[in-house]
């Protein structure tokens, strides 16, 4: 009877670790829509296939537009959490990437704003819902905010655990005149996401995308 | 604060360092004695203690050696008692298949015997014997001819009728001897067939005496082991080690095995019991695969312990023979099930490695490319699949060679780090006793000053009292002989 309550007991203990989302990661990818950064939308999409290529059974990713205002779910253009059956899952990665072809094809003209907090703010709210250990919000962005009239975004943001990754961060015409434009813009950021609780990361080269997500 | 300790007598380092030293110097002269006596006694009592814990250790070490010798002449006794009775088996067998149809082989060679006298009498050579009035004509047919026609023609006559009873006669003597012919003829495989019956005997015979050679080499080694002889001892001890070593190499390649098994299950068990779960650290998927194996390979101990392979759980050796039947039968069958699960999950591993592959090439921009003869490498590992858990299930026997060695060689690494603790307090309390004399020659240098003083007062005085008391001599004997 001691053995059988023994045994019961290590087969709780062994369940109670099981926490399938512990392990799992979720990535959310801000894609930069408004001026120029339309023409960048093939780099975006290497970028959405290593992470489909990365992301196994359990992970949840999204990708978002940034425009004048992001902080919405309307500016989700795909999501998804990849089923626990290997095969299902890859199925779900052929109908993602087909969404995001779409997308890119479609995109045409960019937006007149760029409201990056708001979409940092979405993509929070996105990740703390999946549960995921490891969090990621992946900016595809000049990194240059400009808010429409009226947005109210200059207050502290809540980012715990967050791993936020600027990709592609490309110099601006007044940078190239000023350089210690881009690098304030680059400090701004880091000491936000600092405050905000998270840890900040830059890959411009994407040669490098290995740094971004570890492969299992 | 050690720098004004220092500057305590002066400000000059040197200086002060000096008045130091001297008080030390002074101090520790002063202090010699007891200083001597804590020193040597410090030393004496390490030198003992570690004495006493190398004896304690010795003991330890004579009973741990006892103990081994124990266990490696038991091990060995079984081992010898388990080869004497397959020996005896084997011998039994031998008996009950052959030497059981030997009356029967007698009797089958007596009765050929029998029939191969018969057949010598019967083809004995008897010449057949000329009729008695043979002579008598052969006389009368020898009379000359003397003319008379009627005379000659009856001589004649006479003549032809002895020639034709010769010619009867060899007749019947090659007819009768042709007969004898056949005779022999037909004893020809009845030799054979005797020739065949001892040569079968025989072999027989020297298959027993072969087993019972080597049941006298077992039984004798069976009572040095019962003796317990030192050198039967370190005879299994060495057997001990080898088997060790070989059973550790043939299970590394047996964990070799299990990889390779739980590489082509892993992946297709995620099919079955998800990939994104996880038990702590593990993959539930993992889990399973690695389940499956363990499962595999505790069949296969039961199977083998149900054939009496091996010997690892008496209660499944000391099974009546109907109940272990079925016990082989239920172990085989679940290993041939878990085999063909195996043989399958693979097979779904080469599909969903090949889905990942188009997966992997439609995401990099490329078009999905179909390799040819792509059905090699799936036949191959759907074979492997099937093949490794009856391979793993042989794992028993080198496993119960472990264990069983495992002790031998554990009692041998226990002896030996005895003996090196026990040579290591000794060395210790050597060192100990050696490095008091040590510091109390060092100490003695120290205060080398003090002490030269002391030596040159002593002496000073010394000598004084030796003059003294010479002149006091010198006086009493000047007195004493005026």
């Amino acid at each position: 009877m001691k053995k059988l309550i023994l045994a019961s007991l290590i087969l709780f203990g062994l369940t109670a670790c099981s926490d399938p989302r512990s392990n799992a990661r979720a990535v959310y990818l801000l894609l930069d829509t408004s001026g120029t950064y339309t023409q960048e939308m093939d780099k975006a999409q290497k970028i959405i296939n290593y992470l489909l290529g990365t992301l196994d059974s359990g992970d949840s990713i999204a990708i978002a537009r940034i425009d004048s205002g992001s902080f919405s779910e309307k500016d989700i253009i795909v999501r998804a959490t990849f089923d626990d059956r290997p095969s299902t899952a890859n199925q779900q990665k052929r109908l993602f990437k087909d969404k995001i072809d779409v997308f890119v094809k479609d995109t045409k003209r960019g937006s007149s704003h760029t409201d990056i907090t708001g979409g940092i703010l979405q993509a929070s709210e996105f990740l703390h819902e999946t549960g995921a250990g490891e969090k990621y919000v992946l900016i595809f962005s000049d990194l240059e905010e400009d808010l429409q009239k009226g947005h109210i975004r200059d207050f502290p943001i809540s980012l715990p655990d967050i791993h936020v990754v600027a990709l592609n961060v490309t110099k601006l015409r007044s940078d190239n005149i000023d350089p210690r434009d881009y690098l304030e813009r680059l400090d701004l950021w880091e000491q936000r996401v600092y405050e905000a609780g998270g840890s900040w990361d830059v890959i411009n080269d994407l040669e490098r995308m290995d740094r971004l997500i570890a492969q299992r | 604060m050690f720098n004004e300790i220092l500057a305590v007598w002066s400000n000059h380092a040197g200086i002060s360092a000096a008045i130091w030293l001297t008080i030390l110097v002074f101090v520790a002269y002063l202090g010699r004695g007891p200083a001597h006596a804590l020193i040597r006694s410090t030393g004496q009592a390490m030198y003992v203690a570690c004495r006493l814990f190398a004896a304690s250790l010795k003991r330890l070490e004579n009973g741990l050696h006892r103990r081994n010798k124990e266990v490696v002449l038991a091990l060995g006794q079984e081992a010898a008692e388990r080869i004497i009775e397959r020996e005896f088996h084997r011998v039994n067998a031998v008996v009950t298949r052959d030497l059981s149809g030997y009356p029967a082989l007698h009797r089958q060679i007596s009765d050929t015997i029998d029939r191969i006298e018969e057949d010598y009498q019967a083809a004995t050579d008897a010449p057949p014997l000329p009729p008695a009035w043979l002579e008598a004509v052969d006389s009368i047919a020898s009379i000359p001819r003397t003319g008379d026609a009627t005379v000659c023609s009856i001589l004649d006559n006479i003549g032809k009728t002895l020639e034709s009873a010769h010619q009867e006669t060899q007749k019947a003597y090659r007819e009768s001897t042709l007969e004898r012919h056949k005779l022999l003829g037909a004893m020809q495989p009845q030799w054979r067939e005797l020739g065949h019956s001892l040569a079968r005997v025989k072999k027989t015979i020297d298959g027993l005496e072969e087993r019972s050679e080597e049941i006298d080499r077992q039984m004798q080694s069976y009572e040095a082991i019962r003796n317990g002889e030192d050198s039967a001892a370190r005879t299994l001890a060495s057997s001990s080690l080898t088997q060790f070593f070989i059973s550790t190499l043939v299970l590394i390649i047996a964990v070799f095995g299990g990889l390779i098994n739980f590489q082509l299950i892993a992946l297709p068990m995620s099919e079955m019991v998800g990939g994104a779960s996880y038990i702590g650290p593990m993959k539930t998927s993992d889990i399973a695969a690695l389940v499956i194996i363990m499962v595999e390979i505790a069949m296969g101990l039961f199977l083998m312990e149900s054939l009496r392979i091996t010997n690892l759980f008496p209660v499944i050796g000391s099974m009546d023979d109907k109940m272990r039947k079925r016990m082989v039968v239920i172990t085989f069958a679940i290993l041939a099930i878990l085999a063909t699960v195996e043989a399958s999950l693979a097979y779904m591993r080469d599909l969903l490695a090949m889905d990942r592959e188009a997966l992997t090439q439609s995401l990099a921009g490329g078009t999905v490319v179909q390799a040819s003869f792509r059905w090699i490498p799936s036949l191959g590992q759907m074979i492997l699949g099937f093949i490794l858990p009856f391979a793993l299930a042989f794992v028993a026997i080198p496993l119960e060679s472990f264990i069983h060695s495992m002790r031998t060689v554990l009692g041998i690494i226990g002896l030996a780090m005895v003996r090196a603790i026990a040579f290591t307090a000794r060395l210790t309390g050597g060192s100990a006793r050696q490095l008091s004399k040590m510091l109390i020659n060092l100490y003695d240098l120290f205060i080398m000053l003090p002490l030269g003083i002391e030596r040159l007062i002593s002496n000073g005085i010394k000598r004084r009292k030796d003059d003294k008391s010479l002149t006091d001599y010198e006086e009493v004997y000047v007195e004493e002989k005026s």
